[in-house]
């Protein structure tokens, strides 16, 4: 019996569809999801996975049985039908695309405002906004520094002074090398990143912990306590903000178990929010490219299982940087070679001695 | 001059005299024949995959195992510079712009190029822009800031280097520029006037995009690259935080410029590919109005997806989305344009010989690539995997299943009319094999890399890396081997091959209607059109050549100042 070729058609989508949804949930692509935005993140992916699949096994499929099916004979020198187009078989596959991606679109926009993309208060990023429609015509041709400063207030210039104002922080951001940029009236004179998820929108983070990037190595700075470390702690369960700048060159933090990633940039004040929900110990990459050491600025991000392990975890820190305190304020990182630097913080970092000598030490920085 | 003077110079057609015969050393002098410059763009960009390919190998053979142990960390960062630089500006650029050169006149019937010194200007640009970057490897100061030279890192790196590098793709991008004024002003002035726009060759369609494209983005780039000179140089603060500037001004400009290129570099191709499928396949493109307009709309598009790249910089949150949703958009034309070669395919009377093996090879490599370029869109997945392996996984699979399938591909067709002889078939699939199982096995696992933490341009990683990386290390050294067959097969059977013939493959389009290798000036009188460009199976009889080329009374070629 000869079976329709519209039974065919129907039973080769089933299967495909079926294939799809099972390697779209099961692709085992993914390190472990450690945070709330991690979960909403790998379903983003997994969708994607699941229309990818399909579009890929149905075009590799036809391409496979195109190249079996109508290989042309020996002695064969006749063209093929001449088909020059059908615009209904046209119109449906524009379609069906647009629609593809339009769905994933607004999934990717859903993921997106509930991991806090759109947090309110980054409204004030575009001060530029409102006082353009209000300035003559001569003050828009002056140059920006001729442009009176803007009386509303600017998110960056506020970020920059709270992380100033704790002595640790001030003395590792290298603030009198890098300005900050101050009441610049253009777009984006923040880095917006992700801020605070819709339900937590406008409130005020549980932990906040400033981060700085410098060649090649990061630094954490707990504005509560004071405290500087080579090493982040937070504990399992509480909302951090991160508050990140650069002191060198651009550097990017990111935690591939986190799906989180935000670059430090000289100059600019930028933000993560993330709530940890999987204890363990993470590593912290640096993604953006920084010099020859670039592969070697990871440190460690721990989670801790319970508060009362982080209250035990910062507890030791005070004890020790009381004692070292004045010690590490003295450092200046611009004083020291990059090797002389690396070897200062690689050690916490537990990189192994062997590593840094392979690391050829002639190099030709500023 | 006088006036009547200057008017009559104007107004001559740009035609200029050549000789008789061709000789081998004119592929070595200042030639203004388009096809003596398309071929002198192909070799010399050829020779540059070759440089950029073994640097890959070089960088490849430091991540075989995670230490440090090949290669210093600085020369590291010189090589994967230098293969992003090469690669890009040195092969997959002029060789599109070689197969136009070659191609445009031929295809559209006329003589030459519309302007042809400053095609040659145009080319001869390329070779000193190449061998300074390569000279800053033996000056021992070669670039090292990766190939988007962020600034700041750009700026406190080696001064010489960075300096040759801005010089260099300065050079590049002008010669691209010139090239793109001749290629639009030809294909609008110069056809035949049988050809409307709507019976041009597809490649013709491609080629008007992508020259809008690099005639409005690359200006940009060359403002980024001066900017950036004067702050490596002169000590501006354009970009220099520390005097107050912005790195992230920077990244705007780069990339205003840098994301269109990619569709520089692949809408060449998504032309020669249209042109090879339907003649191995024997059947008309389907959807010929489709794919042409889809062209036009990835050039349109491609100028305003760019801060895609930056979305963990410094771009506010809504400006992210605009952007996830113009990125989102460009796969619609490129989906046009798959479907609608699957369609060509589907019910053909498929020759797999080795152009038709790299066509579908170029589809079903670049649609891995279209997948996850629209996954890298997604602005919350895009933060996971932006700077990953993923990333580069995803741009190999656009750039070498697509650009580089897409340029052997048409090596392979257009070889037998450039030479006039046949390629060897056999050492073709070899080459093709080996190409494409190199690519998947140097490439697919670079996705998995990045997704679990692997990020890009680094010397040393984790060890628990090590086995994937083990597998790209060795299929990059099948990608190196497969390019051997390829030259000595090239090298053999320019000189020694069997005759091809005017029209080996039975195609349509004009190329194929005059002598193989063509004669000096293309056509002997203005050709007339006999047919559409893929009516494959709309006639029965074979088109007689030689009536394309004896219809009497020869018309004037058209010329720049004649209409549209």
């Amino acid at each position: 019996m000869k079976i329709p070729s519209s039974i065919w058609t129907l039973l080769i989508g089933v299967v495909l569809t079926l294939l799809s949804l099972w390697y779209g949930q099961n692709h085992g692509l993914l390190p472990t999801a450690a945070t709330d935005e991690a979960v909403l993140v790998d379903g983003l992916f997994n969708a994607m996975m699941i229309v990818s699949t399909g579009i890929f096994l149905l075009v590799e499929g036809i391409l496979i049985y195109s190249a079996i099916k109508y290989r042309r004979r020996a002695g064969d020198n006749e063209d093929g039908p001449a088909i020059e187009g059908n615009v209904p078989l046209e119109i449906l596959w524009t379609a069906i695309p647009a629609i593809i991606v339009l769905g994933i679109s607004v999934y990717s926009f859903e993921v997106y405002n509930d991991i806090g993309g759109f947090d309110p208060h980054s409204v004030h990023e575009a001060p530029i906004v409102q006082e353009s429609m209000t300035m003559p015509g001569a003050a828009i041709a002056a140059t920006l520094s001729d442009t009176p400063p803007s009386t509303s207030p600017n998110l960056n210039q506020e970020k920059s002074d709270e992380a100033m104002q704790d002595p640790a922080t001030a003395a590792v951001r290298n603030a009198d090398q890098i300005p900050q940029k101050r009441n610049a009236p253009g777009v984006g004179s923040v880095a917006p990143t992700i801020g605070g998820s819709p339900e937590r929108a406008g409130l005020p983070p549980e932990l906040r912990v400033n981060v700085t990037g410098l060649q090649y190595a990061w630094l954490f700075t707990y504005p509560d306590t004071g405290i500087t470390t080579g090493e982040l702690h937070v504990p399992v369960g509480r909302e951090v903000q991160i508050n990140m700048t650069a002191n060198d060159v651009i550097h990017a933090f990111w935690v591939p178990e986190f799906r989180l990633k935000q670059d430090a940039i000289p100059g600019r004040q930028s933000e993560i929010r993330f709530t940890p929900r999987l204890a363990g110990t993470y590593d912290l990459i640096c993604a953006e490219l920084c010099g020859p050491y670039h592969g070697a600025m990871n440190t460690k991000v721990v989670v801790e299982e319970t508060q009362e392990a982080y209250d035990a975890w910062m507890e030791e820190q005070l004890v020790a940087s009381s004692e070292t305190l004045n010690q590490a304020v003295a450092v200046n990182p611009t004083d020291l070679s990059p090797d002389e630097f690396l070897t200062h913080y690689t050690k916490e970092m537990g990189i192994q001695p062997e590593i840094i000598n392979q690391v050829h030490t002639a190099h030709h920085h500023q | 001059m006088t006036q009547a003077q200057l008017e009559k110079t104007a107004n001559n057609p740009p035609h200029i005299e050549e000789p008789e015969e061709r000789h081998w050393r004119d592929f070595f002098g200042f030639s203004t024949d388009h096809k003596v410059i398309g071929i002198q763009y192909l070799v010399t960009s050829f020779i540059f995959y070759c440089i950029g390919g073994v640097m890959a190998d070089l960088v490849r053979t430091e991540l075989r195992t995670p230490e440090v142990d090949f290669v210093s960390p600085e020369i590291y960062n010189s090589l994967f510079t230098l293969h992003a630089t090469i690669m890009i500006f040195l092969w997959i650029v002029p060789a599109g712009a070689g197969f136009a050169n070659y191609l445009i006149p031929l295809m559209i019937g006329a003589r030459d190029m519309a302007f042809p010194r400053l095609n040659a200007v145009a080319f001869w640009m390329i070779p000193p822009a190449g061998i300074l970057l390569i000279a800053s490897l033996a000056l021992g100061d070669a670039p090292d800031a990766g190939w988007t030279s962020y600034p700041p890192l750009s700026l406190v790196t080696g001064q010489v280097g960075q300096g040759i590098w801005i010089m260099s793709v300065l050079l590049l991008g002008t010669s691209s520029i010139l090239g793109a004024i001749n290629f639009l002003v030809t294909i609008l002035k110069m056809r035949v006037p049988s050809m409307g726009v709507h019976q041009m060759p597809l490649f013709c369609w491609s080629m008007l995009a992508t020259s809008a494209l690099v005639l409005i983005s690359t200006p940009v780039l060359a403002g980024a690259l001066i900017l950036l000179g004067f702050d490596l140089l002169a000590g501006t603060t354009f970009f220099n935080p520390t005097g107050g500037g912005d790195p992230v001004v920077y990244q705007h400009m780069f990339w205003f410029y840098s994301h269109p290129a990619v569709y520089i570099m692949i809408l060449p191709f998504f032309g020669a590919i249209s042109e090879i499928l339907p003649v191995h396949a024997r059947k008309p493109i389907f959807g010929y109005k489709a794919i042409a307009y889809s062209s036009l709309a990835i050039s349109f598009l491609g100028l305003i997806v760019w801060a895609h790249h930056m979305f963990t910089s410094g771009v506010p949150g809504w400006l992210r989305m605009f952007f996830m949703i113009t990125t989102m958009i460009i796969a619609v034309p490129t989906g046009i344009k798959i479907f609608g070669w699957l369609a060509t395919i589907w019910g053909g009377k498929i020759s797999l010989n080795s152009p038709m093996i790299f066509a579908m090879g170029f589809l079903g490599t670049f649609v891995i690539g279209g997948i996850s370029g629209v996954m890298l869109a997604a602005v919350p997945f895009d933060i996971h995997v932006h700077d990953t392996y993923f990333v580069v996984a995803h741009l190999h699979y656009v750039l070498f299943g697509g650009s580089v399938l897409g340029i052997f591909a048409a090596i392979y067709h257009w070889f037998p009319k450039m030479t006039g002889r046949m390629m060897n078939e056999f050492w073709g699939k070899v080459h093709a094999v080996l190409t494409i199982v190199g690519l998947n096995m140097t490439f697919l696992p670079m996705h998995k890399l990045g997704l679990m933490g692997m990020n890009r341009r680094i010397a040393q990683y984790d060890p628990k890396f090590t086995s994937l990386n083990e597998i790209c290390t060795y299929g990059s050294y099948i990608l190196a081997i497969s390019t051997l067959p390829f030259i000595i097969n090239a090298v053999w059977s320019w000189w020694y091959g069997p005759k091809a013939g005017n029209n080996p493959w039975r195609g349509l389009t004009l190329e194929w209607m005059t002598t193989s290798p063509p004669e000096i000036e293309n056509f002997e009188k203005l050709p007339v059109l006999a047919t559409g460009p893929y009516d494959y199976g709309v006639r029965e009889k074979e088109v007689d050549i030689q009536a394309v080329l004896n219809i009497e009374p020869g018309e004037p070629y058209p010329t720049i100042e004649s209409g549209v």
